[in-house]
């Protein structure tokens, strides 16, 4: 089935979950409710018509001006029928997600980058560290707000004036 | 009943064979790995968050910086998914000369990977013979893009220049030369008893456990799927092009690298058919003068080129809003970027999909129970680039 067609059959699926399907570029974006995450990838993994058994990518995007602010996006492929379809979900500030690294063991790394650069926490996710920054790091990179300048080098780091 | 105890040892991130800085956190039972976990990050340089301070063109250095030993690679995979953003079409002869490009710049990887892995493995000898070939294709490409490792020759739009007269004559001639060495190579190792013993049913991963972790490029082809960007999705004009994908039975480190061995071989014969095609024209859009710069010689003598020349490289340009994501199939596996414009003249945001970070995941599972002296074989097979798994 091509991601149009898989498109379509999650709107017939779960109608109360799909919130919107857009096209851009050929390229496939289901939008769906966070609460229903789980229900409708576990659907795209395990249904015989879809099976995308791949999660290739995992980004997240942070829009300050919307609420909820953030928007999680994953990119899927299947292997069977050579396809890609993108899957977004919303969430807001200080609120959880569910971690699909039960059904994809590639999101466990992809879901720390994303919780140590944007702040969003992932529900039952096994190993919740820090992933490229350091585990005494403050602050989310990747989020608007976040200064690029980093630290003033000028001024001791706090952590030495700890020590 | 005897207490089972553990000991944890750190590997790297000053390790030889950890190709970086890459420390694995292990802990042992005698001699077998009980427990793995790959600490990463100690070249975090930010560069998804860099993207967005820069114009859509002045992004593209920072790609260089990603894999190391695939610079041009990086940047087709940039400039593909800018293009798909701003929707232009590519010249037949730039396409020809990014495969070309992006061929040879594979050939130097896999190079540099097998002599590395097998010195690792205690095989010395083939690093001298790899890194020969490896030095011929660097020249290759700094005589057209001027730089080894940093070549940034691939823009958006097309490429930087033509390429120079004597580019060809040498490409064509290291091309005949090629598959003559890696016979050489496969007299050192492929029935080499050693090399089989520390190789053969050594971290091997099933194809549903590499496809459930994600794992793309020569890792998951030795295990048996036929997944390669270049036939999946097409790009850059690869359907022109008559190759093969090599594919393994086992998907252990002795089928990695006959694998990748394979792969050198075909994309020896994409590139004599990319110089045997090569069409004549233009090397860069025609049709997107807000895009593509001038020529430099009509900047000098033309007013509206240089005003031309000028907003191209302090406005940039404004692609429409939206999101796409485009992938190349690079040497370490499918290298793919995500880009997202809000319509301005700089990217909202670029995330990088890193084969090597994604396939890296796979260590633990890969190095459950074996050896320690394995572990190096194990990482060694993956061939990961720590610029790229840690941005």
């Amino acid at each position: 089935m091509d991601s149009r067609s898989a498109g379509n059959l999650l709107r017939e699926k779960f109608p109360e979950a799909v919130a919107g399907i857009e096209e851009f570029r050929g390229e496939i974006t289901v939008t769906v409710e966070t609460r229903k995450l789980l229900e409708v990838m576990t659907f795209l993994k395990e249904n015989k018509e879809l099976s995308y058994d791949m999660l290739l990518d995992q980004a997240g995007l942070d829009f300050p001006d919307r609420d909820p602010r953030f928007t999680i996006s994953y990119l899927l492929h299947s292997m069977k029928f050579n396809n890609k379809l993108r899957i977004k979900t919303q969430v807001a500030e200080g609120f959880a997600v569910d971690s699909v690294s039960a059904i994809w063991k590639a999101a466990d790394w992809m879901e720390r980058e994303t919780a140590e650069m944007f702040g969003i926490t992932f529900k039952n996710h096994p190993n919740p560290k820090h992933i490229l920054l350091t585990d005494d790091f403050v602050g989310y990179p990747l989020r608007k707000d976040y200064d690029v300048k980093g630290p003033n080098f000028d001024q001791p780091f706090q952590v030495c004036l700890d020590e | 009943m005897a207490e089972s105890r553990t000991m944890t040892i750190n590997m790297g991130p000053q390790h030889p064979a950890t190709h970086g800085v890459l420390r694995v956190l292990l802990e042992l039972d005698g001699e077998n790995v009980a427990k793995s976990e790959p600490h990463i990050g100690y070249l975090h340089r930010g560069i998804e968050k860099l993207f967005e301070t820069m114009t859509w063109r002045q992004g593209l250095p920072l790609t260089d910086r990603l894999d190391y030993t695939s610079g041009v690679s990086n940047n087709l995979a940039y400039c593909l998914a800018v293009e798909k953003l701003l929707d232009i079409k590519i010249p037949k002869r730039a396409q020809y000369l990014r495969v070309m490009m992006a061929e040879l710049q594979r050939i130097a990887a896999h190079l540099l990977w097998l002599g590395t892995h097998a010195l690792d493995l205690g095989a010395m000898t083939v690093l001298f013979y790899t890194f020969r070939e490896r030095e011929t294709v660097l020249e290759i490409l700094e005589l057209a893009t001027g730089a080894r490792i940093t070549p940034s020759f691939i823009r958006i739009g097309g490429l930087a220049d033509d390429i120079p007269d004597n580019f060809l004559p040498r490409v064509t001639a290291f091309i005949e030369d090629l598959p003559k060495r890696i016979d050489d190579y496969e007299t050192l190792l492929t029935n080499n008893p050693i090399w089989k013993r520390r190789t053969k049913n050594v971290a091997a991963m099933s194809a549903e456990d590499c496809i459930n972790y994600g794992v793309t490029g020569p890792v998951l082809r030795a295990s048996g799927v036929n997944y390669d960007v270049r036939k999946a999705y097409p790009y850059t004009g690869y359907d022109d092009f008559d190759f093969e994908i090599p594919l393994g039975k086992n998907g252990d480190v002795y089928d990695r690298y006959l694998v990748r061995l394979i792969e050198m071989r075909q994309s020896g014969r994409i590139v004599r058919q990319a110089v045997e095609k090569l069409p004549a024209g233009p090397i860069s859009a025609v049709d997107a003068p807000q895009i593509v710069p001038p020529d430099k010689k009509d900047v000098g003598t033309d007013i509206a080129s240089l005003i031309r020349h000028f907003k191209i490289m302090q406005e940039g340009f404004e692609p429409p809003r939206g999101e796409v994501y485009a992938s190349i199939e690079s040497s370490k596996g499918e290298l793919g970027f995500y880009v997202v414009s809000d319509g301005s003249n700089k990217p909202y945001r670029v995330r990088v999909r890193p084969p090597s970070f994604i396939n890296l995941g796979a260590l633990p599972k890969m190095i459950d129970g074996v050896l320690i002296a394995d572990i190096v074989a194990a990482i060694g097979s993956i061939d990961i680039v720590l610029g790229e798994i840690d941005r």
